[in-house]
């Protein structure tokens, strides 16, 4: 595969979300606004890129069967860099964001591609493959976040849509979550259809 | 110490604040393991007995060591490699002291590092603020136990409802994860209606 291929398949062919199901946790959590999925991309995504690039750089020092907690150490490291800085200079976005940025060291995209693809190729291949794995990520968050933000507080990037409008709060809580990405997987499951 | 606060937290972490449906806590296993009852009862056991132990382990470790040599920063590092090396530990326990058992839970005890309820309960048990509390660590104890039974309950559901579904005429493009998105849905909002509990 080309390098610009190991960029692209995140975005469909491989899209960490919508096709492998992996990482669903924080996705489903936090896309109650853009703003939120916006950050917690940027927070993933970099986690991801450097993490990619320290498992491919380690990659032949590791034995094999501890491999697994090394990775995992090597991510939490990020992780905690990563909290620190959003505690310091963005610390609204570490409140509305709160368990789920300790949680991206459990994000299985992170942990599998580690072990998927940054452990047996090379640095640059690493890091293309994180940032597009990660904009694929940021995608589906996006687009998750466009729907629930519209239908459950009527307001987008936190500015009110429609005045006057109840909006429907349980698009903001969990059932909501859980039926926007159910429709999502359908329609993707009915273009995939048409085109093979 | 009263009896009704211990109560109170059980309920609402089982309940109201159930982690898989309303704090969106652990779908991967949620989704992964509940094809079939049994394998959702011997995940959902695994799952309660390293939830209890690991949060007592790591509210020790951060109450006794984090703590005094101000070393909180430490805290995912920590709580992660806690949680890893405990599930290894149960593993190798159960496989020599009840085979039987190790037989029935044994493939799910490795699945449960990367299930992110379980890190989930020691943070939030961090940031429940139970390490200054009185008994804090009987408290957090009975949130891990708690967590973990809800997410046994929500998976059970699941899988009583998946198991439906196979005979069930779907569409064939809602076939797979939408139709199981769908009913984990369907679940959470009739688990909603929990949260207008009063205790």
């Amino acid at each position: 595969m080309s390098n610009f291929q190991e960029f692209t398949k995140g975005l469909w062919k491989k899209n960490p979300i919508l096709v492998l199901a992996l990482g669903l946790c924080p996705t489903l959590a936090v896309t109650t606004s853009i703003s939120n999925a916006l950050w917690m991309t940027l927070a993933a995504t970099f986690v991801l890129v450097c993490s990619n690039i320290f498992v491919s750089l380690v990659k032949n020092f590791v034995p094999s069967h501890i491999r697994i907690p090394i990775f995992i150490t090597i991510i939490a490291s990020f992780v905690t860099i990563v909290e620190l800085t959003l505690k310091g200079f963005q610390p609204e976005v570490y409140k509305s964001l709160g368990i789920f940025i300790p949680l991206i060291v459990v994000n299985c995209i992170i942990l599998g591609r580690a072990e998927e693809f940054a452990s047996k190729n090379g640095v640059a291949a690493s890091i293309l493959d994180g940032l597009g794995m990660g904009l694929g990520f940021g995608v589906a968050l996006f687009i998750l976040a466009f729907f629930r933000e519209s239908l459950g507080a009527n307001k987008l990037f936190g500015l009110m849509l429609i005045p006057g409008m109840e909006p429907s709060s349980a698009m903001i809580l969990a059932p909501g979550a859980f039926i926007t990405i159910s429709m999502m997987l359908w329609v993707m499951n009915v273009i995939n259809s048409r085109k093979g | 110490m009263e009896i009704k606060v211990l109560f109170t937290i059980l309920i609402s972490t089982i309940f109201i604040n159930n982690y898989v449906l309303s704090q969106m806590l652990g779908l991967c296993p949620f989704l992964g393991v509940s094809k079939k009852t049994d394998s959702a009862i011997g995940m959902g056991l695994a799952v309660i007995f390293v939830m209890t132990l690991a949060s007592f382990f790591t509210f020790i470790i951060y109450k006794y060591v984090l703590v005094p040599y101000e070393i909180v920063y430490l805290r995912t590092v920590s709580f992660i490699l806690i949680i890893a090396s405990l599930v290894q530990l149960v593993e190798m326990i159960i496989e020599k002291v009840s085979p039987a058992l190790y037989q029935s839970l044994g493939i799910f005890l490795p699945l449960i590092t990367t299930n992110c309820a379980v890190l989930g309960v020691a943070v939030l048990n961090i940031n429940s603020g139970f390490v200054t509390a009185d008994f804090g660590l009987i408290k957090s104890v009975i949130q891990g136990f708690g967590a973990g039974v809800g997410f046994t309950l929500a998976l059970l559901l699941m899988s009583g409802i998946r198991e439906r579904l196979e005979l069930a005429d779907i569409p064939k493009n809602l076939q797979g994860l939408p139709v199981t998105f769908l009913t984990a849905g369907l679940l959470a909002l009739a688990f909603l209606g929990f949260s207008g509990m009063k205790i």
